[in-house]
């Protein structure tokens, strides 16, 4: 039986953009276009490349979101991915990481799967605690942050690269990753995969499917609550140092403040 | 009772008529896709190149333009993407954005040396050569400018004879050939008994160079050659069975000004946009000089002047790929497009004052570049004389 590997991705706001929040403080998708989070790429990359080693997988990517994270899932299907599954829910506006890693853990268990291949973080929230939430709702084992990962005779293995030491990993299948911005450059898509991917099947599923009640998830379920929101000042005219011996000082006392160091 | 209505899309100066809603999700994956090789891979070193005058890693350049899928993009089968016209002007867009020497490459790959093979050759030839183009493991040129005849074909000097037996002998020279020496197959065009015949010369046949041209103060990031033809001797099969006469090469040259008339886009929509950011940040008598009448006076006849030319692109494209566009119609494309993203270069750079002649800015990179393809692929006379003998019926250049 083939290799069947699951991509988690998240529809972002593009950080290049001019990003908001709305009243109820969950993110404005109004103000700024989204995207595939670039995070993400990293995943769908490694999964690609893991099943085209093995010559006999397929790649299904998932993704939780508004209608418009189809966009997220069609990038990764137009990379190569094979098909995909969108979790599409009113009932699930306003849910927090530990709701949506329900959420998953649920259509993972629907649609089966061998290896379940997360980014790091997502580029919006940034949590970066998602992979292990999975993990321990699916009740598998769960190899994170790895810089290169590879599956063989069902195991998978990989190097975490830490501050102080490098780390070889390795656990049965099936099991949850991710993999870092260092695991290897993604994909451009190509325009015969791009013209492929409309063909390629996309399932939906709402929270009925999934057997989920609606006051377990959104904005009234979730564990974490946004208190208040501040939008960052506006960019004031560059601090000049002028060093006159005290120059190094100054800028440490700068980067500091800043809460840089 | 009607419901309020819905609040309006905001305003993006980047998009200011919103064309984007004309386009559909495929057609923005494929720019999204080119505008992202192009930032990743050749916005951050272009204007060394062109400082430089070289292209170096064309080949590489090349492959990885196979691999998106860029090369004869609008071709049918042997490994092309067989992509819309409207996604391959996309494709010309973001690419000239960056710099012309790239669209360049790509607009002779793919709507000259490609597109003659697929159009006008034998499938033993299609096979052979256009896989290899597609993935760029081939780059091909184009042969049909000469030292002395430019916008006058009919009267070409080179040559093509049949010997005794059956092989064909070329002798010639062509002048301002894109890729030439780079290109492992070049489409030549020459006169013979019959008429103007293509033929498929591969790089290394005996008799045949192409030298690179130098001192050029234009397109600096893109390889322009000499075709040397010296008693090259070719066999019989190495014609383009398809076609006598000069629509086969004007039939080719139409495809590359539909690129142009796009690409064109995209050189002015690059200068709109660094004249956009430095009219924000560049701060004269207190106040960014995008504050000043005369400045957004002239903000608003380049951004007015680019949403026409992309209107006239996309608008043009549409007709392509219902198979209804005529070539007196792509010359209205290329005439207005070049002329106005000329005109919008030439407006950039007097935004950016001083800066403007600075290649740290790609403003004067792209004017340079633009007069280049003011007159490649029929000059802005040739193109005005096609639209004058469409209007009045009257021929007035033969």
């Amino acid at each position: 039986m083939s290799l069947r590997i699951v991509v988690c991705v998240k529809y972002v706001p593009d950080a290049t953009g001019d990003r908001r929040f709305a009243d109820d403080t969950t993110t404005d998708r109004e103000s700024v276009d989204g995207l595939l989070s670039e995070l993400d790429e990293y995943g769908v990359e490694q999964a690609l490349r893991i099943a085209e080693a093995s010559g006999d997988a397929e790649v299904t990517v998932l993704t939780v979101g508004p209608d418009d994270a189809k966009d997220a899932l069609r990038k990764a299907l137009s990379m190569g991915a094979d098909k995909a599954v969108h979790v599409n829910d009113d009932d699930i506006h306003g849910t927090d990481a530990l709701g949506t890693s329900a959420i998953l853990a649920k259509a993972l268990e629907k649609t089966g799967y061998d290896l379940v291949v997360c980014g790091m973080a997502s580029t919006d929230g940034t949590m970066g605690v998602l992979p292990a939430l999975l993990a321990e709702r699916l009740g598998v084992p769960q190899v994170t942050l790895l810089s290169e990962v590879s599956v063989e005779n069902g195991t998978v293995r990989g190097r975490r690269d830490g501050d102080a030491a490098t780390e070889e990993l390795e656990a049965a299948l099936p099991a949850v990753v991710s993999v870092t911005d260092q695991s290897g450059e993604a994909r451009y898509p190509s325009f015969k995969g791009i013209m492929a991917a409309k063909k390629k099947p996309v399932q939906s599923y709402d929270l009925d499917d999934l057997g989920i009640e609606a006051d377990e998830v959104g904005l009234a379920g979730a564990w974490t609550a946004v208190d208040a929101i501040t939008a960052r000042p506006p960019r004031q005219a560059g601090t000049i140092v002028k060093d006159e011996g005290e120059g190094g000082k100054q800028l440490a006392e700068f980067l500091a403040a800043q809460k840089f160091v | 009772m009607s419901a309020a209505p819905a609040p309006l899309p905001p305003f993006d100066p980047r998009d200011p008529l919103g064309v984007d809603d004309l386009l559909d999700e495929e057609e923005r994956a494929v720019r999204d896709t080119v505008r992202r090789w192009c930032a990743d891979r050749v916005a951050p070193y272009v204007a060394d190149w062109y400082e430089r005058g070289e292209l170096p890693g064309v080949r590489e350049l090349a492959k990885e333009l196979g691999a998106l899928g860029a090369l004869g993009m609008h071709l049918e089968g042997y490994g092309c993407a067989g992509a819309s016209a409207v996604q391959y002007g996309l494709a010309c867009l973001e690419l000239e954005a960056c710099d012309s020497g790239i669209r360049s490459l790509v607009s002779v790959q793919g709507s000259l040396a490609m597109y003659a093979i697929h159009r006008w050759g034998s499938e033993e030839q299609k096979q052979r050569w256009l896989p290899g183009m597609a993935a760029g493991e081939v780059i091909g040129c184009f042969g049909l400018t000469e030292p002395d005849h430019g916008s006058d074909p009919a009267s070409m000097r080179t040559r093509a004879r049949r010997d005794a037996g059956g092989d064909w002998v070329l002798d010639g020279r062509k002048m301002w050939i894109t890729n030439g020496s780079v290109a492992g197959v070049a489409v030549v065009w020459a006169q013979t008994d019959e008429g103007v015949r293509g033929f498929l010369v591969p790089a290394g046949t005996p008799g045949f160079s192409a030298p690179e041209i130098r001192h050029k103060a234009s397109l600096r990031a893109s390889v322009t050659s000499e075709l040397v033809l010296d008693g090259v001797r070719l066999p019989a099969d190495a014609v383009l069975p398809g076609v006598t006469g000069l629509r086969g090469p004007l039939g080719c040259l139409n495809q590359a000004r539909y690129g142009i008339v796009w690409g064109a886009v995209g050189a002015g929509r690059s200068c709109f946009e660094a004249a956009l950011d430095y009219a924000g940040s560049r701060v004269q008598f207190g106040r960014p000089i995008g504050g000043f009448q005369l400045t957004q006076a002239k903000l608003a006849d380049m951004s007015l002047e680019l949403q026409k030319a992309l209107l006239l692109a996309l608008h043009l494209g549409r007709r392509m790929d219902a198979g209804r566009l005529r070539a007196e119609q792509v010359s209205y494309g290329k005439l207005n497009n070049v002329r106005e993203a000329m005109g919008i270069a030439r407006t950039a750079r007097t935004i950016l004052g001083a800066n403007g002649i600075s290649l740290e800015y790609p403003v004067m990179r792209h004017a340079a570049n633009l007069e280049s393809v003011l007159t490649y692929e029929g000059t802005v006379e040739m193109h005005q004389l096609i639209v004058g003998k469409a209007l009045t019926g009257l021929d007035a250049f033969h």
